[in-house]
């Protein structure tokens, strides 16, 4: 065989192979589009859920996951932030950080539903926090570490070297170098993995179902009182997912119309990770050129 | 010439096992060019960057002998590297502004600094970007991003940035190296019009550049300096026969 023709053959199967692909996911996408979008209505997205009845809607599930999405993104941001910024920028190659980031590594790969365990027996049971958003946002916050730790030190990688010279060479220390110069330059990234990992965290359910909890109460959404036990901002209560409303519906979900209510759902969650993703690419795009050229 | 400002004695540096300068005295007078030159690998690039403490970004570098700035040791245990290159700034290969605007790139040091007075800020911007002769090209403008810039504009730009904290000595790490024959005479040109008030001393693999725009020039082989000069002499009528072969192109 020719080597033209080698190269022929080889292209021909990563393309069908890249296809294949991109069919799979056409294929779900289209399934869970097809069959959820007609469920959707104004209705659905803003009522409350009903355990026996038809009609019930995901309101309070949707603002469950958005308030749990923000409280685990405002923990482990700034913890994510500095984990990365020690990593990539002050420690040297030594054994300490070679154990670190292993420890990320094997964390990141940590099936959810251990964390999720372990967020019920440390969080819910030992330091007593119930099952309420804020154990949910702590397991979360597990979850969610490596995997950020990982996209901002990834960011921060692609910071030229010459970048940081050039700081440091006008007499800026090296604080100064990171918070002024490399930090700025790696906003667009920085904040595209964010979002990235936002829409994991948005559709995570083993993680909260031992921890977040798996009931809803009705919110009372004209009370904003963050200590009010019905108010939506309180964080100690208990709060069901969209994601965990899904798989519960399907478990042992006895409303007539469990059926239409998990395709619902599906296609919300579905639409909300894709316009995750969207938004990632546009506002990367967006601040990259802003950053860039004029 | 003047008082010397900058003085190097016996400098080894390492990295790791290695001995990439072996005993280096080399002095600099205030004020005027000195050119490195020498073969790649020679370890003139590794000198300049001992000058303003940019080795310590390198893991595994040890250095012995002293380096004195002003009548201090720079590598004193309680020199401040931050306040050394205030004083000593440098310019690199590869432009490397910054990924924002000129003004801002310019005003850098400064507004870090603590510098907030924006008239103030305004004059420095123009001084500088008019000191490195790029101030007619750029200040149309101002606030658009410097990386849209062509290399050689950078390049002055980046100039400018180590102007404007107004340091005494700026080093250039083969500044032209990586731009057009234009763009290098117009840096060339800028040069030349800082030697009256600035220490600059500039590695260049152009030995044409070198006699070009350097008052002294340095030949740095194998980790050791073989001779410095006059550029004249350098070129002319060097004393080593080394430097008479690298200069001529016969090189052993």
């Amino acid at each position: 065989m020719n080597s033209k023709r080698q190269n022929k053959i080889a292209i021909g199967a990563l393309y069908g192979i890249a296809g294949l692909v991109v069919l799979i996911l056409l294929a779900l996408l289209g399934y869970i589009l097809a069959s959820g979008v007609p469920q959707l209505s104004w209705h659905f997205l803003t009522a409350p859920a009903k355990a026996f009845l038809k009609g019930g809607g995901v309101g309070v599930q949707l603002f469950n996951s958005f308030y749990l999405l923000i409280l685990a993104m405002a923990i482990s941001f700034p913890i994510a932030l500095g984990a990365a910024i020690y990593l990539y920028e002050y420690a040297r190659d030594n054994w300490v950080t070679t154990t670190i980031r292993t420890a990320i590594e094997i964390l990141s790969s940590l099936p959810s539903v251990v964390v999720g365990l372990f967020g019920f027996l440390f969080f819910v049971v030992k330091l007593r926090l119930g099952f309420s958003i804020l154990s949910g946002a702590f397991a979360l916050t597990f979850f969610n570490l490596p995997l950020l730790t990982r996209s901002i030190e990834d960011s921060l990688r692609t910071i030229n070297l010459e970048q940081r010279e050039g700081g440091l060479a006008l007499g800026l220390s090296r604080w100064e170098t990171v918070t002024r110069v490399i930090l700025p330059a790696a906003v667009p990234s920085i904040l595209t993995g964010v979002i990235l990992s936002a829409g994991r965290v948005f559709g995570e359910a083993a993680a909260l179902i031992y921890t977040a909890g798996q009931s809803a109460p009705a919110l009372n959404f004209a009370d904003w009182n963050p200590f009010n036990i019905s108010s939506p901002l309180n964080p100690m209560r208990p709060a069901e997912t969209l994601a965990v409303h899904i798989w519960k519906i399907n478990s042992e979900g006895i409303m007539p119309d469990a059926k239409a209510i998990s395709s619902g759902s599906s296609a919300v969650l579905i639409i909300a990770i894709l316009l995750f993703n969207f938004t990632a690419r546009y506002v990367g795009k967006r601040l990259y050129k802003r950053l860039t050229s004029a | 010439m003047s008082k010397e400002i900058l003085t190097t004695q016996d400098l080894h540096l390492y990295y790791g096992e290695k001995e990439a300068l072996k005993g280096i005295n080399l002095n600099f007078d205030a004020k005027g060019i000195t050119a490195l030159i020498g073969p790649s690998g020679c370890g003139k690039s590794t000198y300049l960057r001992t000058l303003n403490r940019m080795n310590d970004l390198i893991p595994n570098v040890t250095i012995t002998g002293t380096i004195t700035f002003k009548g201090e040791n720079l590598y004193a245990p309680n020199a401040d590297t931050v306040e050394i290159r205030k004083e000593i700034g440098m310019v690199f290969q590869q432009p490397n502004p910054f990924p924002f605007s000129i003004y801002d790139n310019v005003i850098y040091g400064l507004r870090i600094a603590g510098e907030k007075d924006k008239e103030k800020l305004d004059a420095v911007v123009e001084k500088s970007l008019r000191q490195a002769a790029v101030w007619d090209e750029v200040k149309d403008h101002l606030h658009e991003s410097a990386l849209a810039l062509s290399g050689g504009q950078q390049q002055r730009v980046c100039i400018a940035r180590v102007l404007a904290v107004s340091p005494e000595i700026i080093l250039l790490d083969e500044p032209t190296s990586a731009l057009d024959p234009v763009s290098s005479s117009q840096i060339e040109a800028t040069l030349l019009n800082l030697r009256h008030d600035y220490t600059i001393i500039i590695v260049t693999h152009n030995l044409q550049q070198a006699s070009r725009i350097a008052d002294r020039t340095a030949f740095f082989m194998n980790g050791e300096l073989v001779e410095v000069d006059q550029t004249k002499n350098i070129f002319m009528n060097p004393a080593k026969k080394q430097t008479e072969d690298y200069i001529s192109g016969r090189f052993g």
